[in-house]
């Protein structure tokens, strides 16, 4: 209980400070932060009169606490580009980029250790090299290129897949998806839609893939590496020789020692998934934070970055909490520093 | 450690490192003799050819030309120019402002240690390139801009890894009793504690070249790091990529660079590992 609580507490304070560094960059740095608000043309007065309005003439930690506060209280401030607020863009938006990176996470996660397990299981032979090479292969890639490769091929040449978006255009007056959770394959699934269902992952396959490609490779790479260091353990070696069957030693004994180290990986890539979402939906023209973040980032919407920084510090320490609490609860001993 | 780095036949360990190696070398040489390499160096440079607009690949421009009749081969040997630079560039700061507060950190260890600490673990904080997004959106778009949020966002690891290094050697009664001999801590740092954490050190800038390459490219795509006319090989991937089911050659050859060149230094980072670290080697 009391790591928890100090988990938590650390937490709280990498909040803060997130918070104030994306505080620091948004606000301080830029040498007029309303001139970015209104445009170059606004003349001295308007920008003057706007500074009032949006409290830059005040001392930099009153607007820092302000901020917080603001935050808080679910105001976000307005987006500089769409003009709605930018926790209400983030709340629509989110849903698509959670679904993406759940499918590009599952097919890392299953593949990637199965490689993994796979090459390990065949050390030193053909199986092995080739796997080595195409997971190198994974985390050396450019997503964005990636992406641009297999819209050529797949949605281009061959036309197997659709090249962007979510859903066809023409779904939503077919076939609608009601609005239960806003995640749209999952309501689309619970609301027993299935022809949006089958459009949807239709739609999900090229992303997912490009999105998945680092995490693959970093994960089978891993999970090689770590089951081959467990299987040269002195346990693995007495029970062996004590004649336990060989699926029993891999599956039972290695896989399960070497699980920990593996799981930190998956909560590593997942965090890289965040920032890999941006060039990702760019490619796609997929309607979720990184396409948001992206055009934000280039139209210098200052509230809208600060949110969208905000939340991917937020997830990331969510993905490092979980990543701790499943470890203390396969390895007992964490409980125990 | 002279003698280890003297044989680097780990270079050629193995049929993928040599290629590798090969490889990495075809790169820098690119970035050195771009001029005299390039099949049309002035296009490389920048000139346009609006006669040669979009001609595929071919015998007299290997892989076609751009959107401006620029020849795409030439252009690509040009970005490795930058794409070297920002690498060696951003790995080398980082690693020397990592380097100098880690020993600090793990040599001084109190308060100092702390706040070096915190401060870093601070940026670490965010997802992994999200903090140079946006350093790199308000400080502007450019390669140099580019170059100083990558440094921001990679210095962290290297102030940690030796840290950590630091203090270790820091306990060993060696250096104990070199510190109550009344030996002066820059020349035990220097001596005792530098000297100990090269190989961690150069481990890592070996693995980081290639994703740091990685990174750059990235930006450029979205359009925040080097700006048009410069041979970027992650620009040129963005400018080709409405293109791309017709003039298909432009983002998939450049984008090829990237990969290739980021492929190598992986490789070579992972033999470079395993040659440091015969533990994981072995297997």
């Amino acid at each position: 209980m009391r790591i928890l609580w100090n988990r938590l507490s650390s937490a709280l304070l990498v909040l803060c400070a997130a918070s104030f560094i994306t505080f620091t960059l948004a606000r301080v740095i830029p040498s007029d932060p309303a001139l970015a608000y209104i445009g170059p043309k606004a003349t001295a007065a308007d920008s003057a009169k706007l500074r009032i309005t949006l409290g830059l003439d005040q001392p930099i930690p009153v607007q820092y606490f302000k901020y917080v506060w603001q935050t808080l209280h679910g105001n976000w401030g307005y987006s500089l580009s769409t003009k709605q607020p930018v926790l209400q863009e983030i709340i629509n938006r989110l849903p698509a980029t959670l679904e993406l990176i759940f499918f590009a996470m599952s097919f890392a996660v299953i593949f990637g250790v199965a490689m993994g397990v796979y090459a390990a299981k065949y050390r030193g032979r053909l199986q092995d090299s080739v796997i080595r090479i195409v997971a190198i292969a994974g985390v050396s890639m450019p997503a964005f290129w990636l992406g641009l490769l297999l819209q050529m091929l797949f949605a281009g040449r061959l036309t197997w897949f659709p090249a962007t978006g979510q859903f066809d255009i023409d779904l939503k007056y077919d076939n609608p998806i009601s609005k239960v959770t806003g995640f749209p394959i999952f309501d689309s699934i619970i609301t027993g839609n299935f022809a949006a269902t089958v459009n949807g992952l239709h739609h999900m396959v090229l992303p997912a893939l490009t999105l998945s490609a680092y995490s693959f490779g970093l994960l089978s790479r891993m999970a090689r590496a770590n089951l081959l260091e467990v299987m040269s353990q002195d346990y693995i070696k007495v029970a062996r020789a004590y004649g336990l069957s060989e699926r029993l030693v891999f599956f039972k004994l290695a896989l399960r020692n070497a699980l920990p180290p593996i799981i930190t990986v998956t909560g590593l890539s997942t965090a890289y998934l965040i920032t890999g979402t941006f060039f990702v939906e760019q490619v796609y023209n997929w309607p979720g934070i990184g396409s948001f973040a992206v055009n934000s980032l280039l139209s210098i919407d200052y509230p809208a970055i600060m949110g969208i920084t905000l939340l991917a510090a937020v997830g990331y320490l969510v993905i490092n909490f979980i990543v701790d609490l499943i470890h203390a609860k396969l390895d007992p001993r964490v409980w125990m520093r | 450690m002279k003698t280890k780095l003297a044989g680097l036949s780990f270079l050629f360990k193995d049929t993928l490192t040599t290629i590798a190696t090969v490889m990495m070398s075809i790169f820098i040489g690119a970035a050195i003799f771009a001029p005299w390499l390039a099949p049309f160096p002035k296009e490389g440079a920048g000139e346009t050819n609006v006669d040669n607009i979009y001609i595929g690949p071919g015998w007299h421009h290997l892989l076609g030309t751009d959107e401006l009749g620029r020849d795409l081969l030439s252009r690509i040997i040009y970005g490795a120019r930058p794409a070297l630079l920002i690498a060696l560039a951003v790995v080398g700061f980082a690693a020397i402002i990592g380097t100098l507060l880690g020993l600090i950190a793990g040599y001084r260890g109190g308060w100092i240690d702390n706040i070096i600490m915190r401060v870093s673990e601070l940026f670490l904080s965010f997802p992994p390139l999200l903090l140079s997004l946006v350093a790199v959106t308000f400080l502007g778009p450019g390669l140099v801009n580019a170059l100083i949020a990558l440094i921001i966002s990679w210095w962290p690891w290297y102030a940690r890894l030796i840290r950590v290094e630091a203090s270790i050697v820091r306990s060993k009664p060696y250096v104990e009793i070199s510190a109550a001999m009344g030996v002066p801590d820059r020349i035990i740092i220097v001596r005792h504690i530098l000297r100990n954490v090269t190989t961690p050190l150069i481990v890592q800038i070996a693995a980081d070249l290639g994703t740091v390459i990685l990174a750059a490219g990235s930006l450029a795509f979205i359009g925040l790091g080097a700006q048009p006319p410069s041979a970027d090989w992650g620009l040129m991937v963005a400018q080709g990529r409405n293109l791309i089911f017709d003039q298909w050659w432009i983002s998939t050859f450049s984008g090829l660079a990237i990969f290739l060149a980021v492929l190598s230094f992986n490789i070579i980072g992972d033999a470079l590992r395993d040659h440091f670290d015969p533990r994981i080697a072995r297997q």
